[in-house]
């Protein structure tokens, strides 16, 4: 069963000078953890606020839990957990006083729903008195998922919920995410990270508004159409600039501390072809190899796709 | 319901934790009356006056006597010529001076008939008319008493008894307390309000709110008792400064000027909702209703400006400024002490204008971001 639908759906701004999406259509199955992964400004956020009824589509359908956002606002309002890319609550207001004033705000308390948010609160418990102001960055979206989850939504709409979070707290985040995905709570979640995407049992790829590709995190990277070779020598940015002037080679980008690599199909022996060219340009502590693809080189090759087409 | 009552104690917990709000809600009421009360008086009190006797006698003594009980003159008695007198002036500390002549008594006992020089500093018309009142007033009542003890029949015996009615004492303060709260409770009232929905916006809490089974009604409804709580505090603490302060008497019932004021902070308050629901930023509402509101109250509330002296244009822009009806009925009810029957026009119209602005306000509320 699907939980979360969108079909066709259009939002521009300005009068319709600015596409935030464009032409959007996804699924998202009951108790599935479902990644949309883009860079800023792809249009996540427009999404969200679509779904979560703050936002009118211009065009298309859209329903979350069975309801249609349009008509049936008023009910999806009341069944979804929603936490917005910006932190949203009571700055002035405590820990405490923050998940109180939401608990009865969705007509609840603390207690009932306590075995829920139980693992999450724990952690933030110690700062019950602190305002939400003066909480770290972690600590803030904690408290921000525990006031999302106090009512036991059946979806759980977090937009961007790990952007400015440090490391450890973002895994933190993310077994969080998987401990609610157990208990049942069908979970959307957007991101710009893209390590962050193989944690999703099935993605989104989204690019200025469109989206690119949906599948399980594997496929897509399983679906890399060519040979990914990694390349790196004493000189790295040279190295770029030389294969990027080769004709044999595809295409070339620089990925953390290696150059990632395609060929063009005529090439049969990339790993000899690319050591030569390098040799050739009088490289030296050159390491060449074989890779994986992952979903950040499968993302780079879509929107290069996309662009050629367009 | 507890929903309501959880939202009205954030709002609270939001005013008590926000010194600076909370400095200008309880702060400003405070400088206001203070300084209308007592700064911008239109009284004039300490009148630096001197007294040239060339007559130096037991009459002319009895005379520069009562001047000096008054407590508006600052009398220095001092023998100066002509010259002198027009130097004293020129320095500026000196604003009228008294001219005894010589054959001051004898006149008055011969012809009686006598005269008497008064000098006023010109350049301040309204101290200078202030002056001649209080000395023409003093002068005369010494003149009948006079008349009484030396069995001489008064010059005039018809005098025009000055009686300034609701305000015996000429106290100034009482024409600027109604204009003050009225000034007070439309800022306070309308600021504040206006802010506190905006700051909802701009801290993306509103996103929340809204995704969220919260009526938007409810949203007005929490936002504007606090507000309206704390602005009744805010009435009682002006209304506390100007008796106990300013001397000011509450003569009609205290019920009806309450009831009024809760009438008229309502109103505010859906000015200030309405502000809110139109604008998308704190400054927008900020600047909407101080700059917007303060100076229309301000001139057209009629209680620094008379409405009567103006243009017939502003006359008619003055019917919409909610702050004009307020001040006419706690005029009516707290210095005229009259009942209803002569306010229904003014809570007439403040209903009026409450129920037209909140059901605007109300349609006016976005649901959606």
């Amino acid at each position: 069963m699907e939980t979360v639908t969108l079909q066709n759906i259009v939002k521009t701004y300005n009068n319709g000078s600015v596409k935030a999406v464009d032409d959007v259509s996804f699924t998202v199955k009951e108790g599935e953890l479902f990644g949309l992964i883009g860079p800023d400004g792809a249009g996540k956020t427009s999404i969200f606020r679509i779904l979560t009824t703050v936002l009118l589509a211009d065009k298309g359908q859209a329903s979350v839990a069975g309801f249609d956002v349009v008509k049936d606002y008023k009910e999806i309002r009341a069944s979804v957990g929603y936490m917005p890319g910006k932190f949203s609550l009571y700055q002035d207001l405590t820990v405490l006083e923050n998940l109180n004033f939401f608990a009865t705000v969705f007509g609840t308390t603390i207690e009932e729903n306590y075995e829920l948010i139980k693992d999450i609160y724990d952690q933030i418990k110690p700062f019950n008195n602190r305002r939400a102001g003066k909480l770290s960055g972690g600590m803030k979206q904690k408290l921000a998922l525990c006031c999302a989850l106090i009512h036991k939504p059946k979806v759980l709409l977090l937009d961007e919920p790990t952007t400015g979070v440090d490391v450890v707290s973002r895994k933190e985040f993310w077994e969080m995410l998987k401990t609610l995905k157990r208990q049942g709570i069908t979970i959307l979640v957007s991101t710009p990270y893209m390590d962050e995407a193989t944690l999703c049992e099935r993605i989104a790829l989204i690019q200025d508004g469109k989206i690119m590709t949906v599948d399980a995190p594997e496929n897509i990277m399983k679906a890399y159409p060519t040979k990914l070779y990694a390349a790196r020598s004493r000189e790295i940015y040279r190295l770029l600039l030389d294969y990027r002037s080769d004709e044999a080679i595809e295409s070339s980008y620089a990925f953390g501390e290696y150059l990632h690599i395609t060929l063009h199909n005529k090439v049969h022996d990339g790993l000899s072809k690319l050591n030569e060219i390098a040799e050739k340009k009088g490289h030296v502590e050159i390491q060449v190899k074989e890779i994986k693809a992952t979903i950040e080189d499968s993302f780079i090759r879509l929107m290069g796709e996309k662009e050629a087409k367009v | 319901m507890k929903q309501l009552l959880v939202f009205i104690k954030k709002e609270f917990y939001h005013v008590f934790r926000d010194r600076r709000t909370l400095l200008i809600m309880f702060g400003l009421p405070i400088v206001q009356i203070i300084l209308f009360g007592f700064a911008l008086s239109s009284e004039v009190k300490n009148i630096h006056l001197v007294i040239a006797d060339y007559s130096k006698d037991v009459k002319s003594q009895k005379l520069i006597n009562k001047i000096m009980t008054s407590e508006y003159l600052l009398v220095e008695q001092v023998n100066l010529n002509y010259q002198e007198i027009e130097q004293e002036f020129k320095r500026g500390e000196v604003k009228g001076a008294l001219i005894i002549p010589v054959n001051f008594s004898s006149d008055l006992l011969h012809s009686g008939k006598s005269q008497i020089q008064v000098i006023t500093d010109g350049s301040d018309p309204n101290i200078s008319k202030t002056i001649t009142n209080y000395l023409t007033a003093i002068i005369v009542d010494f003149q009948q008493q006079e008349a009484l003890s030396d069995q001489v029949p008064a010059l005039l015996s018809i005098q025009p008894e000055v009686r300034m009615l609701f305000n015996e004492e000429g106290n100034g303060s009482l024409n600027f307390i109604p204009g003050v709260m009225a000034l007070i409770l439309m800022i306070i009232c309308t600021a504040l309000t206006s802010v506190s929905v905006v700051k909802e916006k701009e801290m993306g809490t509103m996103e929340v709110l809204l995704v969220s089974p919260f009526k938007p009604v409810f949203v007005l409804i929490a936002k504007a008792i606090p507000y309206l709580l704390l602005s009744l505090a805010n009435f009682t603490l002006i209304l506390l400064l100007a008796v106990f302060v300013l001397d000011v008497e509450v003569r009609g019932s205290l019920l009806l000027l309450y009831l009024e004021s809760t009438l008229f902070i309502i109103t505010c308050l859906s000015l200030g909702l309405l502000i809110s629901n139109v604008t998308n930023s704190q400054q927008t509402a900020l600047l909407i209703s101080l700059m917007g509101m303060m100076l229309p109250t301000l001139i057209f509330t009629g209680f620094i400006m008379p409405l009567e002296n103006m243009p017939k244009i502003f006359q008619v822009i003055s019917n919409f400024i909610p702050s004009r009806w307020y001040y006419l009925a706690v005029k009516s009810v707290m210095l005229k002490g009259l009942g209803f029957s002569y306010v229904w026009k003014e809570t007439l119209v403040l209903t009026g204008m409450t129920v037209g602005l909140l059901s605007i306000a109300l349609k006016k509320f976005k649901v959606r971001l």
